[in-house]
């Protein structure tokens, strides 16, 4: 992004960092033509820019792995500068958009025009490429010009590609520019019409329900096929209690899978389909009008049972999950004030997603450390992005400062993106990134 | 119930005395009696009409037909009760048309229960005539209303509340006026 | 009487005093229909209008006699003659309803929670006459209010609710009702149309086999199987349907000896119940359909008759 020489010198840190192994107070770091130059308890340089952060963390930027950014094509929903100055608000320093807008970024041409719209855009945009041809699951799109042009990972995300044999040749022919797939897990015939998970709410209330069978099946064929291709794969939005099952026991079968899990499949249930308030005591100025059948708690994979939840959980726990990602959809509001059935599936995360992490913290659910290593270290070695995910000494100066003490309420209409589509209006956030830093440079400033 | 400041007007035996005069009256002026039905006003309306079909029964050997008649959908004060009245069901088992009608009810005060009850008797048929019998009489009309049986006339102001009691509803008979403050049912 | 609703959206909501305040002000409602003059003027001057997405013409008939025998004025809209075509929005076009003051909307929809939609962004009150295969409230409280001329309504009374239970709001209504009032339900469908989650319902009894759900039961209701779902693979054909489910004499006979037959209609004759149950002594369909009257008024007074605070 830049080859300052600038120096920024960021005093009284508390550095979290697990790229490092970190949790350390009092240290003084030091950025200097975009990289991390250097880490000690005082640093006496006469820096050009000063801040002291008076113990706040500093923690590496967040790295999101699944991201829809709707250019081009969809412009009225978000566009890569809206999604970027989105990201950075959130503390998010690179973000990898998916492939599904208009044109599908299935050709270097469009991989070109994502980059060179990112250029402005203060966060780092890795365009992924799709795995198919207009994601049509029918023919290869052309990996190695698109690796080329700067496509960092392949996915026909939101569909899945439903021909095996197609998949195992995009496996087998991804691994020759070691770009990973990234797999949007989903039986389309068992998938059908549903719109939220089939289990209780759906029953109860007759919305077509999708069971989870119909992502674990197809994450069972995708650990197959890398398991015997001996490739890596990763699953993308990881749902259900059944798919972490299998993705543990590949892991300890010792398939290079890796997979990702949203904050809103974390922290929401099913129940939320029927109320949005969920056990947490919104805001009464922020609260959305409909508590039922509110089109914000409708995302593919949905939001599955409480018994998933738990074991989405401590497979963030125990690294099963790797990684947090928010599969940021943004839609247009209008978009998605029609009928339940009708709305698109999706929801906004880049905003609200750290702040989330930092309430899994409190939760006890992850230490700051493995927080770290989920929103930050692991997503940059699936990617495999040598240069972030860690601020150890001659990485980039991406990182992010939070305030852990600092208490906010998410109010949607304060959003950097485009769209207001989030489940978590309302919510109570019990730390703030105030300072995200680009190449050394800062980005976002509460 | 508040006892207190209740004022009493009638005792059991007087109701008794003056339902009988009531029925008396009805029978010297509607000769025709088998062309007399009777029609009482629910609740208290309908125990009434009851007793005096008794009577009547009694006196004058005659059966009189009763229906019962709930004016609620009649009502001109619907969307400003506070509380949702309750719908009861109407019984006037019997044609209207060309009949006397003795409308009974218990207390007649503004006219608005009288008018409601003869908009609904009228589309049930066409009576000869209807007449209105109450036991009570106690003033403050809003309505050209009058009554041609009474049988007590209670000059109240419109901050005392009559109250008129029956066995059949309340365990005993009893006419009182109160001051309306006082919180009890109508 | 304590109806603390602004709309009828589902039975899932109300209390068991108030469905039965309901059903005994539906009971004095049933007299207007003998009457010669069938109209009271309850509701003058209010208009009702009923919203109809899908069409029905039997519901919407009755709620539009229900409406006019109260003397409001009832305007029905369904969706093929409205601007839904023209790609307007459900909130467009509520709102353009909206504007023109009406005191009830009644609405059907083909999608869950409309109707809920609707009655979110409006100030009038709303009827949900089917959103989806959620909730038909008012076709489930007639079937109670058939059912309690016949029957103690409460503890001690055993309902088999009798086909594709998936996808009925109808199904679902009476399932929360009943149960509310503590009834006992039984549900047989073919597993393909029975959602696995529903035996976890206080109440409900899940039976694999019409004759386990028939055995001593004392009311029957058997629901519309439509005919379309064939081709979404949930059953082989609507020969197998009618073999294994379908309600005849024999089936009939392990009921109760005064057992009552029900169905929310349009019947399909001899798929779901065979013309010889359906129009036998122990069916009271068309009951159902004269008592659906009388509950539409019940609820269109209760709504309509004041102003909601």
């Amino acid at each position: 992004m830049s080859s300052n020489n600038s120096s920024l010198l960021l005093k009284n840190v508390s550095l979290i960092d697990a790229g490092q192994n970190r949790d350390e107070k009092n240290l003084d770091i030091l950025l200097q033509a975009g990289k991390v130059a250097e880490i000690a308890p005082a640093i006496s340089f006469a820096a050009d820019q000063v801040i002291d952060l008076d113990g706040a963390w500093v923690m590496p930027g967040a790295i999101d792995l699944h991201v829809h950014l709707r250019e081009p094509g969809f412009e009225y929903k978000e566009t890569i500068l809206s999604g970027a100055r989105a990201a950075v608000a959130g503390g998010f320093t690179s973000i990898a958009c998916m492939a599904n807008t208009r044109p599908v970024n299935d050709s270097a041409a469009v991989t070109r025009f994502i980059l060179e719209q990112a250029a402005v855009a203060p966060a780092k945009v890795l365009p992924i490429a799709a795995i198919s041809k207009g994601m049509a699951g029918e023919e290869l799109v052309e990996m190695g010009d698109l690796s080329a042009a700067g496509a960092v990972a392949f996915s026909d995300d939101g569909k899945t590609v439903a021909n095996s044999k197609l998949l195992r040749h995009a496996l087998e022919y991804a691994s020759l520019f070691n770009k990973p797939l990234l797999c949007h897990c989903q039986d389309n015939a068992l998938f059908a019409d549903g719109v939220i998970h089939e289990g209780m709410i759906s029953a109860a209330h007759g919305l077509p329900g999708i069971p989870t069978l119909a992502e674990d099946i197809d994450i069972a064929r995708s650990i197959m096929l890398a398991e015997y291709l001996k490739v890596p794969i990763h699953i993308c939005h990881l749902s259900t209690a059944e798919g972490v099952r299998l993705v543990r026991s590949a892991k300890a079968r010792g398939v290079k899978v890796t997979a990702e899990a949203t904050p809103h499949h974390l922290f929401l249930d099913e129940r939320a389909v029927i109320d949005l308030a969920c056990g947490e005591v919104l805001d009464d100025s922020l609260k959305p009008e409909q508590l039922r059948y509110n089109t914000v708690t409708k995302m593919s994979p949905p939001l599955r049972s409480v018994v998933d939840v738990r074991a989405l959980r401590e497979a963030l726990a125990d690294g099963t999950i790797d990684a947090i990602a928010t599969d940021h959809a943004p839609h247009e509001t209008t978009e998605k004030a029609v009928e339940y059935e009708l709305a698109p599936f999706g929801v906004i995360g880049l905003e609200t997603a750290v702040a989330l992490g930092l309430r899994l913290i409190k939760e006890k659910v992850l230490t700051p450390l493995e927080l770290t290593a989920r929103l930050s270290l692991a997503p940059a070695e699936i990617l495999g992005l040598d240069d972030r995910g860690s601020l150890a000494v001659g990485m980039a100066a991406d990182l992010m400062i939070v305030d852990p003490e600092l208490e906010w309420t998410v109010d949607p209409e304060k959003f950097y993106s485009k769209a207001r589509n989030t489940p978590f209006a309302g919510w109570r956030m019990p730390g703030r990134v105030v300072k995200t830093i680009v190449d050394g440079k800062v980005v976002f400033n509460l | 119930m508040s006892q207190t400041e209740e004022n009493s007007v009638c005792s059991a035996q007087d109701v008794e005395q003056i339902l009988k005069r009531i029925a008396f009256e009805i029978v010297e002026r509607n000769l025709a009696l088998e062309k007399v039905v009777l029609v009482g006003i629910l609740t208290r309306g309908v125990s009434l009409a009851r007793r005096l079909q008794k009577i009547i029964g009694e006196t004058a050997n005659r059966d009189l037909p009763l229906g019962v008649l709930d004016i609620t959908l009649y009502r001109d004060d619907l969307s400003s009760a506070t509380h949702h009245p309750v719908v009861r069901k109407t019984e006037i088992p019997f044609s209207l048309d060309g009949v006397t009608v003795i409308l009974v009810d218990d207390v007649l005060y503004t006219g608005r229960t009288v008018r409601a009850a003869l908009d609904s008797l009228i589309d049930f048929g066409r009576p000869q005539s209807i007449q209105l019998a109450v036991l009570v009489d106690r003033g403050c009309r809003e309505l050209p209303i009058a009554a041609d049986f009474v049988g007590v006339s209670v000059p109240a102001s419109a901050q005392d509340r009559v109250m008129v009691r029956v066995e059949e509803s309340d365990g005993f008979d009893k006419i009182t006026v109160m001051p309306r403050d006082s919180t009890s049912g109508e | 009487m304590g109806f603390e609703h602004k709309d009828l959206l589902g039975t899932r909501d109300l209390s068991a005093i108030e469905i039965r305040s309901l059903l005994e002000s539906a009971e004095s409602f049933k007299e207007i229909a003998e009457r010669p003059l069938k109209k009271v003027p309850a509701l003058r001057g209010k208009t009702v209008v009923n919203l109809f997405f899908e069409p029905s013409t039997r519901t919407r008939t009755s709620f539009e006699i229900a409406a006019k025998r109260l003397s409001a004025d009832a305007v029905n809209m369904s969706a093929s003659t409205s601007s839904v075509v023209k790609g307007e929005s459900l909130l467009d076009t509520v709102d353009n309803i909206q504007a023109m003051a009406p005191d009830i909307i009644v609405v059907r929809h083909k999608f869950v929670g409309a109707a809920h939609m609707i009655a979110e962004r409006v100030g009038a009150r709303v009827v949900n006459a089917g959103d989806g295969a959620n909730e038909h409230p008012t076709q489930a409280l007639l079937d109670l209010l058939t059912i309690s001329e016949h029957k103690r309504l409460g503890p001690g009374l055993t309902v088999a609710i009798i086909g594709d239970i998936a996808h009925s709001r109808v199904a679902r209504s009476n399932i929360w009702a009943l149960t509310t009032l503590g009834v006992t339900v039984r549900v047989c469908a073919p597993p393909t149309m029975l959602p696995r989650e529903l035996e976890k319902i206080p109440g409900l009894v899940v039976c694999e086999r019409p004759e386990e759900a028939l055995a001593g039961v004392d009311v029957v209701m058997m629901l519309r199987i439509q005919l379309e779902r064939q081709d979404r693979l949930l059953f082989p054909s609507i020969r197998d349907y009618a073999r294994i489910f379908g309600l005849n004499r024999q089936r009939l006979d392990l009921a109760a000896a005064d057992a009552i037959v029900m169905h929310p209609g349009p019947i399909n004759r001899g798929v779901e119940i065979t013309s010889e149950v359906a129009d036998g002594s122990r069916a009271v369909i068309l009951n159902q359909v004269s008592n659906g009257v009388a509950l539409r008024m019940a609820v269109l007074f209760l709504l309509g008759g004041q102003s909601y605070e």
